[in-house]
């Protein structure tokens, strides 16, 4: 028990650190921007205009007293008013997390559900057609680039086939290329490592006597090799899980869904930074969040992982 | 190979595992072989883009606008991958387009090689607070998407040439930085060094002469699936408008400019992404079958 929230308070740490540079590397990079204020006021506006926007925004002040502020601010969740949509950034950022969401949740399941039977059939069928099937477009699947991928689902799938719809959210069938472009990497490392940790456990010696006892081949995969490759498998499953949503950015864009990553790529084309700055923030902090909870997990599920 | 660390095998498996490990060895070098070929070809292809590209990649052509894959075109000319939508030789600019892909990606390896092994070699060899500050960095970047900073810092800094090297590469500093770090750790409390150190030899020319020969085979690995990532990631960037600007040609910039006409012109995306696909496939595969061949104790699957 101790070991375990000895465990837990490190990995809370390293959340913690990873969060607060982030943030510190949002205000250096905000400060390298230069002068915000040129970019409020219109060119031929009085001096004394300059310098009430300057002291408003803080700008007037020596660095580390800004850099406090804006630590200050961040705690609070404030990264100042979208120049864009005239609101507070987090509230604007906020709004568009649901669609995020339910891509990436969509996603990943949809991984998940492919994935893992097709690492199962793969590995029980070794060196057949139906694994090096499997495998090849695994491989193709984690080489290719999320974003060309997404051009060659709508390609075939939607403008020659006609099956589903190019982009934006609707019903059903408009989240169905999205999420298989933005599950496609996850899908394939889950399926190869599936393959590989069941491949291993089949090899052990308990395997071989559940096969001696006579047990049905399908019972032998189910009930004693499967369970045992189960842990590997949830290990990168979780890891994949949080790479997946640093992938929204890029599908989002291909797929004009209306998320997270698309504010964010939009945000920059309208110069719009405190929107920016803060969907780099809140995908940091989710992301660190959802990678704390895996480990909490795990910490419980396997007693093995727990001390370090 | 020098720098493999001791690993103990059953003695009976052995001599069997030896017999099949020769094939199997021998395959994977023609493999590795054949990735090194790919890469030497495509950077040949980049190198002698003025003299390989049948046309002028930024030239535009309004008479040949969106011309399907053709040897004779409305402007007399032969476009064997057809024309974009400014009537621009598609076959012409995904030659060009190497140019920048590899250029970005090896200059970006290069970036997070020297940070990430550095700081590795740092962290291994000096221990102590050193240590852990380097290996506290790597983890916080790890702990979140650096893809979504990076962009965040484009955007701001504005898109260039070194900008996107340095951020790229800065993005892969971790890997050969947590590598290097494990096998300096072993290396050092090896009993050479302290016999070099015994003998009066300097900690500089330790790391030159003694450990870096030593993890170079561990090095050249990451590097060539760094290589692979650093590609896909400057494609990508160009893609969003974050990376190389036009009017110069990038694999990634071609996609998103025939993303609108894709109903009709298919070829302007998908050529150059076909390419593109198979360079990230036979490069991050050279760098699996290199690791295999190279250094088997790296395998993580």
């Amino acid at each position: 028990m101790r070991a375990l929230v000895t465990f837990l308070a490190a990995r809370l740490a390293r959340a913690l650190v990873a969060v607060w540079l982030v943030s510190t590397v949002v205000f250096v990079v905000m400060r390298l921007s230069g002068d915000p204020v040129p970019l409020l006021l219109p060119p031929d506006a009085p001096r004394s205009e300059f310098a009430r926007v300057a002291r408003e925004l803080g700008t007037d002040r020596p660095l580390p007293v800004q850099y406090a502020v804006f630590l200050g601010h961040v705690a609070q969740g404030d990264f100042g008013r979208s120049i864009h949509f005239r609101e507070p950034a987090m509230r604007v950022a906020l709004e568009y997390l649901p669609a995020t969401a339910q891509l990436g949740l969509t996603a990943f399941v949809f991984a998940v559900l492919v994935a893992v039977p097709a690492g199962v059939v793969s590995a029980v069928r070794r060196n057949t057609v139906v694994d090096q099937v499997a495998m090849g477009v695994a491989l193709v699947g984690q080489s290719a680039p999320t974003f060309f991928l997404g051009i060659l689902f709508i390609l075939t799938l939607s403008l020659r086939a006609g099956l589903l719809p190019t982009s934006g959210r609707g019903d059903w069938t408009h989240i169905v290329l999205p999420a298989l472009t933005l599950g496609a990497f996850a899908m394939a490392s889950i399926a190869r490592l599936t393959r590989s940790a069941l491949l291993e456990v089949l090899r052990q010696d308990y395997v071989r006597t559940a096969r001696a006892k006579g047990l049905r081949e399908w019972r032998v995969v189910a009930k004693h090799a499967f369970r045992n490759a189960a842990i590997p498998v949830l290990t990168i499953t979780g890891l994949q899980f949080g790479q997946l949503f640093s992938n929204t950015l890029v599908t989002e864009t291909v797929f004009a869904w209306p998320g997270m990553g698309r504010l964010a790529i939009q945000s920059i084309y309208n110069r719009d930074y405190p929107v920016v700055q803060c969907v780099v923030f809140l995908s940091a902090v989710l992301f660190v969040a959802l990678n704390f909870l895996i480990e909490l997990v795990y910490g419980f599920l396997d007693p093995r992982i727990r001390p370090r | 190979m020098a720098s493999s660390i001791p690993v103990s095998v059953p003695a009976d498996a052995a001599g069997l595992e030896a017999a099949r490990g020769g094939r199997v060895a021998r395959r994977t070098r023609q493999l590795v072989a054949a990735g090194a070929a790919f890469v030497a070809l495509l950077t040949i292809m980049a190198v002698a883009a003025p003299w390989l590209a049948p046309h002028d990649p930024v030239r535009q052509s309004l008479r040949a606008r969106l011309t399907a894959p053709t040897l004779e075109a409305a402007d007399g000319r032969a476009h064997p991958l057809g024309t974009d939508h400014l009537g621009r030789d598609v076959l012409s600019r995904t030659i060009w387009g190497a140019r920048v892909s590899l250029l970005v990606g090896f200059a970006a390896v290069m970036v997070g090689g020297l940070v990430g092994a550095g700081l590795g070699i740092l962290a291994g060899y000096r221990g102590g607070w050193t240590d852990t500050i380097i290996m506290t960095m790597a983890d916080a970047q790890l702990a979140f998407p650096f893809i979504l900073l990076a962009i965040g810092i484009i955007a701001v800094l504005g898109p260039s040439f070194p900008t996107l090297v340095v951020v790229i590469g800065l993005s892969g500093w971790v890997d050969y930085a947590r590598v290097l770090r494990s096998q300096v750790l072993v290396l050092r409390s090896r009993e050479f060094v302290d016999a070099i150190l015994a003998l009066g030899g300097a900690v500089p020319r330790i790391v030159a002469r003694h450990i870096l020969p030593n993890v170079l085979s561990t090095l050249v690995v990451i590097a060539t699936l760094q290589l692979a990532r650093a590609i896909v990631l400057e494609a990508t960037l160009s893609f969003l408008g974050l990376g190389i600007q036009p009017p110069t040609p990038s694999w990634g910039g071609m996609i998103q400019e025939g993303r609108e006409y894709l109903d009709s012109a298919w070829w302007i995306s998908i050529f150059p992404g076909c390419l593109l696909l198979l360079t990230s496939l036979v490069v991050s595969r050279s760098g699996d079958w290199l690791r295999d061949l190279l250094d088997p104790t790296l395998r993580s699957e």
